[in-house]
C-alpha cells in the first residue's frame, strides 16, 4: 500500500539529455568562525530539472544557496550560473545574474508591514526597470491565479496560514520571471496534505516556467514528489548522488534513515 | 568503593576551582573581545550608513512613510509628556516664587527650563523607548526571517532602504516632536498656573516667549538634532544587528531602548559642556 502511493507520487522526469549545467559548483568551501560547514562541495544543476538537496538540520543546506545568490561569501571554490562564476563579480554584475535566479526563503520571509500586493509589487519595481502599473496588476493577478490565491491581494501577511505565506512567497518569487529557483525547506512545518500541494505547485511552475530548480528539503515526501535527480549532503560534501530510484534501494545507513 | 572520598573530594574541588578559574579568564577576554568587535562594528555601520546616504540613490518615499511613521504616530504619547512636564514644573516651582515674591517670573521661568533641558531631554528619553526599541524589534524580526535577505536578492539596498531612511527620519522628526512637546509643557504650565489665579492663555505664552531668547532656542535645537540621530542610528544598529534565533528580537529592542538612552543623556552632558563654554 505504501510503495504503491509512492510510487504513485514519483514524477516523470524531465528530460535533461542536453545536459547543459545552469549552475556549476566546484570546490565550494564555507566555515563560521571554526565550523566547517561546505567543504570541497561540487555539483551541478541540469537546465530545467528539479534537484533535490536532502541532508538534516544543519549540514549547510541554507548556507549552500545562500552562497550561490551571494548572500553569504564563499571562502574558497567557484560557482559559475550560467557560465559566470559569482564569487568574482562586481556589486552590479551580481544584481544582473540575482535577477535570474529566485530565491523562496524558509521562512517565507514576507514583508510584514506590507500587503500581499506591495509584497508582490516590491521585487517587480526594484528589479524590472520601465513596467507600468497596468503590466504590474496583470502579472500580480496572474502569479496569484497560478498559486491559487487571487483573492488574497489586499491581505496582509499576518492574516496568512502557513501554507497561504508559502503559496504567496512562491507567487513572489516567480512574479519576476526567474530562471533558476532556490526553494529552502519548502515544505517544513506544513501538514502532509498542504506539504503534498506546495509540492505539486513546485512541478506547475517547472512545467510552466520553464525553470531549473534546487529544492532544499529533509521532507521525503516532497522529494519524492519533485525530485528529478538528488543529491545528499553529509560533512559539508555531496555524500551520493542520483535518481530517486537509486535512492530508494539504497542500503546505506544515512540514506535509509531518510527513506524508512 | 574506596574509603579515600576526602581525597578525592579535594582533589573534584580543586579541578573544579582551576577549571572556573580558567572559565572566568575566558570569560574575561571574551567580554574584552566582545566589546572591541563591538565597536568596530559600531565603527563599520555608522560608515555603511554615511556611504550609503550620500549615494546617489535615496528612497524618498521610504524616507516619507518613515517620517510619518516616527513623527504621526508619537504624537499622542509626546503630548502627554510635554503637557505633564509643564504642570508639574509649574506646580513644584510656585510654591518657591511665592516666597520669592516673584510668581510674575512663572512663565518665563517654565518656559526657559523646558526649552533649555526639560523638554529636549524627557522627551528624547520617551522617544528612545518608543521610536529606538521599535526600531530594534522591527529590523530584527525582519532579519530573523529573512526578510532582509529577501530585500538584498530584489536588488534593493537594505541598508539603504531601511537604516538611513530611519535614521534620517528620526534625525528630522524628533527635533519636530521636541518642539511640539516644549510647546504643550507650556499650555500644561498655563494649566498648572491657573489653578491658583487667572491668567489668559495668550497673555502666558507672551510672558512666557518674552524671556525666551536665541540663545535659549539654538543650542536647544541643535542637540535635539543629535539626539534624533542617536536614537535612530542606536535602534537600527541594534535590530539589523540581531542574531539569528527569535529570542534575539527582544533582546535588540532592549538593548536598544537602554543604549539609546544612555547615549541621550552622554548628549545631553556633552552639549551643556559645550553651550557653556560658549
Ligand atoms: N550566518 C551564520 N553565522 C554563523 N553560523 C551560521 C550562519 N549561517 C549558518 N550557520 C551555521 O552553519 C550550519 C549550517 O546551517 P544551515 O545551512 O542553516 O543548515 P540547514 O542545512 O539546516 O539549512 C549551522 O551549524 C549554523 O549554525
Ligand atoms: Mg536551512
Amino acid at each position: 500500500m505504501k510503495t504503491n502511493q509512492s510510487e504513485e507520487l514519483v514524477k516523470e522526469p524531465v528530460k535533461t539529455d542536453t545536459k547543459e549545467a545552469v549552475i556549476e559548483i566546484t570546490g565550494l568551501c564555507k566555515s563560521f568562525g571554526g565550523q566547517e560547514v561546505l567543504n570541497n562541495l561540487s555539483f551541478k544543476l541540469f537546465n530545467g530539472e528539479n534537484l533535490v538537496v536532502l541532508g538534516k538540520s544543519g549540514s549547510g543546506k541554507s548556507v549552500l544557496i545562500k552562497c550561490i545568490v551571494g548572500l553569504l561569501k564563499s571562502d574558497s571554490g567557484t560557482i559559475q550560473v550560467f557560465n559566470q562564476d559569482i564569487t568574482k563579480l562586481t556589486v552590479k554584475e551580481l544584481g544582473e545574474v540575482r535577477q535570474k535566479i529566485g530565491f523562496l526563503f524558509q521562512s517565507g520571509a514576507l514583508y510584514d508591514s506590507m500587503t500581499v500586493k506591495e509584497n508582490l509589487e516590491f521585487p517587480l519595481r526594484r528589479m524590472k526597470e520601465h513596467v507600468n502599473q497596468k503590466e504590474i496588476d496583470e502579472k500580480i493577478k496572474d502569479v496569484l491565479e497560478n498559486v491559487g490565491l487571487a483573492d488574497a491581494l489586499d491581505k496582509m501577511p499576518s492574516q496568512l496560514s502557513g501554507g497561504m505565506r508559502k503559496r504567496i512567497s512562491l507567487a513572489r518569487t516567480i512574479v519576476v520571471d526567474p530562471l533558476i529557483i532556490l526553494y529552502d525547506e519548502p515544505t517544513t512545518g506544513l501538514d502532509p496534505v498542504t506539504s503534498e500541494e506546495i509540492s505539486l505547485l513546485i512541478n506547475d511552475v517547472q512545467k510552466k516556467y520553464k525553470t531549473s530548480s534546487i529544492i532544499i528539503t529533509h521532507d521525503i515526501e516532497c522529494a519524492r514528489t519533485t525530485a528529478d535527480r538528488l543529491i545528499m549532503l553529509q560533512d559539508g560534501q555531496v555524500y551520493e548522488k542520483g535518481s530517486l530510484n537509486k535512492f530508494e534501494k539504497s542500503t546505506d545507513e544515512l540514506i535509509m534513515a531518510f527513506f524508512k | 568503593m574506596k574509603i579515600n572520598i576526602p581525597v578525592s573530594k579535594a582533589k573534584q574541588l580543586a579541578l573544579h576551582h582551576t577549571l572556573k578559574l580558567s572559565e572566568n579568564t575566558i570569560a574575561k577576554t571574551t567580554m574584552a573581545n566582545n566589546i572591541i568587535t563591538d565597536f568596530a562594528d559600531v565603527l563599520l555601520f555608522i560608515r555603511l550608513f554615511i556611504k550609503e546616504t550620500f549615494s546617489r540613490k535615496f528612497e524618498v518615499r521610504e524616507f516619507f512613510h518613515q517620517c510619518f511613521a516616527i513623527g504621526y504616530k508619537s504624537l499622542p504619547l509626546v503630548s502627554v509628556t510635554g503637557f505633564i512636564m509643564g504642570f508639574v514644573l509649574t506646580i513644584q516651582s510656585r510654591p518657591a516664587l511665592v516666597s520669592f515674591g516673584a510668581v510674575t517670573m512663572l512663565p518665563g521661568m517654565v518656559a526657559v527650563s523646558l526649552i533649555r533641558e526639560m523638554g529636549p531631554v524627557i522627551t528624547a528619553l520617551i522617544c528612545a523607548g518608543k521610536i529606538a526599541s521599535g526600531m530594534g524589534a522591527e529590523l530584527g524580526s525582519m532579519k530573523v526571517t529573512e526578510q532582509i535577505e529577501a530585500m538584498e536578492v530584489s536588488s534593493t539596498h537594505p541598508m539603504r532602504f531601511l537604516v538611513v531612511t530611519r535614521v534620517l527620519a528620526a534625525t528630522f522628526m524628533i527635533p519636530l516632536l521636541i518642539l511640539y512637546a516644549d510647546g504643550l509643557g507650556i499650555v500644561g504650565s498655563w494649566f498648572g498656573a491657573n489653578i491658583k489665579g487667572e491668567v489668559s492663555l495668550v497673555l502666558f505664552f507672551s510672558q512666557a516667549f518674552s524671556h525666551i531668547g536665541f540663545v535659549d532656542l539654538l543650542p536647544a535645537v541643535i542637540k535635539s538634532f543629535f539626539f534624533g540621530a542617536v536614537i535612530g542610528l542606536v535602534g537600527c544598529y541594534k535590530g539589523y544587528n540581531a542574531g539569528r534565533g527569535t529570542e534575539s528580537v527582544g533582546k535588540a529592542a532592549n538593548s536598544a531602548v537602554v543604549l539609546a538612552s544612555l547615549l541621550v543623556l552622554v548628549v545631553d552632558m556633552i552639549a551643556v559642556q559645550i553651550t557653556d563654554m560658549l
